[in-house]
């Protein structure tokens, strides 16, 4: 025990003494949370919109003055039906609505420059519920549950969450581990009498500890300046769900650290075979339901991807713990499985 | 006094850092052609003295004028005209022997021709024929140290600068070593030598001891010897580095 | 009283190199055993094994009775090693780490303070300093009183003095030789020749292989050889020249002067004429007396 209280000090002194890592690690998360809950937004606003119309009505006319008056919209006025292409083309407007008079009726025609897929794919929607809106023929009543006003940041906290700990937990214990192995000092801690778990649990107190202050701050932000919605009932789910994916990202550096010998590696090794799968993979930004089978099947054993739904679920539904038993258990195995294969690897590779 | 008779001269060169002064009014002159060995204790200012020389490093103080240019003003001119070899033989492990010195040869501006005339006849003297191709991880360390001397004077530098060359090798390679230094002396290069083991102190042409940023000692092997009443270099060395108050 | 560190037929491999061939060694309790060779030449491979940190490929070694893959939790707490490179915590204090150390051992520093006292009084003024601001001479003695606070039986060395010059280096071979008065045994390696006359006995290595094992004196005498010391105005030349000489069987700088080994028939005084009709000045060559040195390079020659 006195080990091991020598080997946490000895840690946390390592940690407070490079005050340039703990300042990044302690920034990051709240740099990532302000910018995707403020600055970044999948919202799409200003769509710039020209009308080409052959005939005006009192239809074609109702329908105009609604785009001018909708907040999404910056109606820039009539073109020619000549001038369409062109406009286009010089990139002068996003999207194009003809409406022509045919037999009384009014057929209409979106043409949305697409470079921009996310903004197309919003402009279209908006633009075809502005349009019917009026004809009347067809009303569609969409209700949107759980973010009625579809803030982005509801959407990209628990993906920021799921990045942040894969991050901090897998690079800091990982290359603090490497490190010794670099500077030999892991070599003099082998030779005296101390156990490998003992080495272990003098890394993963530490990383946890610091860990859990992190998922405080993130919390805190998340609730207090991004608003998102609470109830004591899911901040006890999140802290659970976050604690244990915290546990497995540091086994997952602590496996890392077992396998590969320079800094430099445990860094590349850290970023691009967890990091980055997380990043595409895990539903963090691209919904899981719009990726190819196989990369779905390849994001299934993400363990971040269970996390973030876990998470989506828990901080923007509120969905009590008994809805959750499936991402509860794959996580749970998860990190037992990688906490184990860490352990035996690691010890291994110190004996 | 012919100024081009010498290839360094530096006259009260200090360097502090805060109120540390790492190098303190060193006074010495280096003639062309000579061995010039630069000892001292560890911490004893060697190292910033040497990076001063070699333009890596704005004295504090002082002046200092190596292959006739000034360490301060030109010292890029500086960095053309000599040769930089350190213990830690700083070759890429994996490229070939050859691969390096072209890679050298380039960076001081060699034409290919050049290289390739250069190289040819260094290879052949050395008798590295052999190695030639092989990646340098791969070769013997005696072959290394070779090697990196010569990668380090592929561009015939006025100068050549070495800074602990012969640390942890074997007594039959570090004599080898010596003998292409004096080969090189034999061609007119300056050598301007730190290391560790006394005895290749004796093989030098004029020895300067540091100490605590001072330079204490400076003459050849033998009068130092007479001076300080001793058998070796080694005894020289412990009876002038021994009241180094300089503990860092 | 038995060998304190048997060694029997080690052998070790990196990859397909082989590090260590067949090695065998006996190292009694109480002695100043010295490991002497040069980078490469298979020092560090067996500390390592020694210390617990590899397993060798074939051949076994005991270190205080235990076997080193058996019992290696056992002969991890009889062994203080040092390694090579300087391997303390840089960001960590001079106090810090001595207290890290002693920690890890279960040790008490005050209790075995007495042990490392003369090496840490120096250090004792700036207890505060982080270990990587410390001098190259300050950092071994960190080193070593690390090593040294949980009052090993044995200390592995790895070349401590590699690196330091040449004052550090003696205060350094000063502590160990009273510590060694203290009982403690010492296997310590280095790539300075010079320093194996401080030992009490020493192992040549070169390339995994074991030279002679013996007495500094008694190994010298193994020479065998006639050695003259010769010198001369232009050394250089003088070397060039002597190598010449039929009866010069190898000629190579020797501190001032050179060493010239010789056959049976070398007279001294006629080869000083010759070189004096080739132009050299002020030539001396006298009888001299072999070193350590001498004999490394006499049974490494024939491979470079």
């Amino acid at each position: 025990m006195a080990i091991l209280n020598a080997l946490i000090k000895k840690e946390s002194l390592h940690i407070i003494r490079d005050p340039r890592t703990l300042l990044i690690t302690l920034l990051m998360p709240l740099v990532l949370l302000l910018l995707f809950g403020f600055a970044i937004s999948t919202e799409v606003r200003n769509i710039r919109i020209c009308a080409v119309v052959d005939r005006h009505t009192d239809e074609t006319r109702a329908i105009l003055e609604r785009f001018r008056c909708n907040e999404y919209f910056d109606f820039q006025g009539l073109v020619a039906s000549t001038e369409q292409n062109r406009m286009l083309e010089e990139g002068l407007t996003d999207a194009i609505l003809i409406l022509r008079s045919a037999s009384g009726n009014t057929e209409s025609q979106i043409i949305v420059d697409a470079s921009n897929t996310t903004m197309a794919q919003a402009a279209t929607g908006y633009i075809e519920s502005v349009v019917s809106g009026q004809s009347g023929n067809s009303p569609i009543i969409s209700s949107t549950l759980y973010n009625p006003q579809l803030k982005s940041s509801y959407n990209f906290v628990p993906g920021i969450m799921g990045m942040i700990f894969i991050l901090i937990c897998a690079i800091m214990t990982s290359v603090s581990i490497v490190r010794e192995k670099e500077t030999g000092t892991l070599n003099l801690l082998i030779v005296s009498p101390i156990r490998a778990y003992t080495i272990i649990l003098g890394k993963l107190i530490p990383y946890f500890i610091l860990s859990a202050v992190i998922l405080a701050i993130v919390l805190l932000l998340a609730y207090g300046v991004l608003g998102m919605p609470y109830s004591p009932a899911s901040i006890v789910n999140v802290v659970l769900f976050s604690l244990m994916y915290i546990l497995l990202s540091l086994s997952i550096g602590l496996l890392i650290s077992a396998l590969v010998r320079t800094q430099m590696a445990a860094l590349i090794v850290s970023a691009v075979a967890f990091m980055l799968p997380v990043v595409m993979l895990s539903g963090m930004i691209f919904p899981i339901d719009n990726l190819p089978v196989v990369l779905q099947w390849v994001s299934a054993v993400i363990p971040a991807r269970w996390y973030i739904a876990a998470m989506r679920k828990i901080m923007v539904q509120e969905i009590s713990i008994e809805f959750l038993v499936r991402e509860l258990t794959i996580l749970a195995s998860t990190t037992a499985v990688l906490l184990t294969l860490a352990i035996v690897k690691f010890k291994s590779a110190v004996r | 006094m012919n100024i081009s008779e010498y290839a360094i001269t530096v006259k009260n060169l200090t360097k502090k850092f805060g109120d540390f002064t790492a190098v303190d009014r060193i006074t010495f002159d280096v003639r062309k052609g000579e061995i010039f060995g630069f000892l001292g204790a560890n911490g004893a200012g060697k190292t910033t003295a040497m990076r001063m020389l070699c333009g890596l490093s704005v004295p504090t103080s002082g002046n200092g004028c190596v292959a006739g240019f000034d360490i301060v003003s030109q010292a890029e001119m500086i960095k053309r005209r000599i040769g930089y070899m350190s213990q830690s033989f700083s070759l890429y492990q994996n490229l070939t022997a050859e691969e390096n010195l072209r890679l050298f040869g380039t960076i001081y501006g060699l034409s290919d021709r050049e290289i390739k005339t250069r190289s040819q006849r260094l290879f052949q003297d050395l008798d590295m024929e052999s190695m030639r191709g092989k990646r340098v991880g791969d070769i013997p360390v005696g072959w290394k140290q070779k090697l990196a001397f010569v990668a380090a004077t592929i561009h015939t530098p006025e100068i050549v600068f070495l800074d602990e060359p012969t640390g942890g090798v074997d007594p039959v390679t570090r004599r080898k070593f010596w003998e292409l230094i004096y080969r090189a002396t034999a061609d007119g290069m300056t050598v301007f030598v730190t290391t560790h083991y006394l005895d290749e102190a004796e093989y030098c042409n004029r020895v300067s001891i540091m100490v605590d940023g001072r330079i204490e000692a400076l003459d050849s092997p033998e009068n130092l010897k007479k001076r300080y009443d001793a058998d070796t270099m080694d005894e020289v060395f412990r009876t002038v580095a021994q009241d180094a108050k300089r503990t860092e | 009283m038995n060998a304190i560190v048997d060694i029997s037929r080690l052998s070790a491999r990196y990859g397909r190199t082989t590090a260590l061939d067949d090695v065998s060694l006996q190292i009694d309790k109480g002695e100043l055993f010295g490991v002497i060779g040069p980078d490469g030449a298979g020092k560090s491979t067996l500390y390592k094994i020694l210390a617990t940190l590899m397993p060798p490929v074939s051949g076994g070694a005991s270190v205080c009775g235990l076997d080193i893959v058996k019992d290696y939790r056992d002969v991890r707490s009889r062994i203080g090693y040092m390694p090579e490179r300087f391997s303390l915590y840089k960001d960590l204090s001079v106090q810090e780490n001595l207290k890290f150390f002693a920690a890890l051992f279960g040790a008490s520093v005050r209790k075995n303070y007495d042990l490392i006292a003369p090496i840490f009084r120096q250090l004792e003024r700036f207890p505060d300093r982080k270990a990587g601001a410390l001098s190259g001479g300050m950092k071994q003695k960190l080193a070593l009183s690390c090593a040294l606070i949980h009052r090993p039986e044995i200390l592995l060395l790895d070349e401590p003095t590699t690196g330091v010059d040449a004052v550090s280096r003696s205060e350094f071979w000063e502590i160990l030789r009273s510590l060694k008065n203290q009982g403690i045994t010492i296997l310590v390696s280095t790539s300075y020749m010079d320093e194996a006359n401080l030992c009490q006995r020493i192992a040549m290595i070169d390339r995994g292989r074991i030279l002679g094992t013996d007495t500094p004196a008694r190994l010298v005498d193994r020479l065998g050889e006639r050695l003259f010391a010769a010198r001369a105005d232009n050394m250089f030349r003088l070397l060039e020249e002597l190598r010449r000489l039929p009866q010069v069987k190898e000629c190579y700088t020797f501190g001032a002067t050179l060493h010239v080994v010789v056959s049976d028939d070398f007279d001294p005084q006629q080869a000083a004429r010759i070189m004096e009709n080739c132009g050299l000045k002020d030539v001396d060559i006298t009888p001299a007396k072999g070193t350590i040195e001498d004999l490394f390079i006499k049974l490494t020659a024939n491979e470079h």
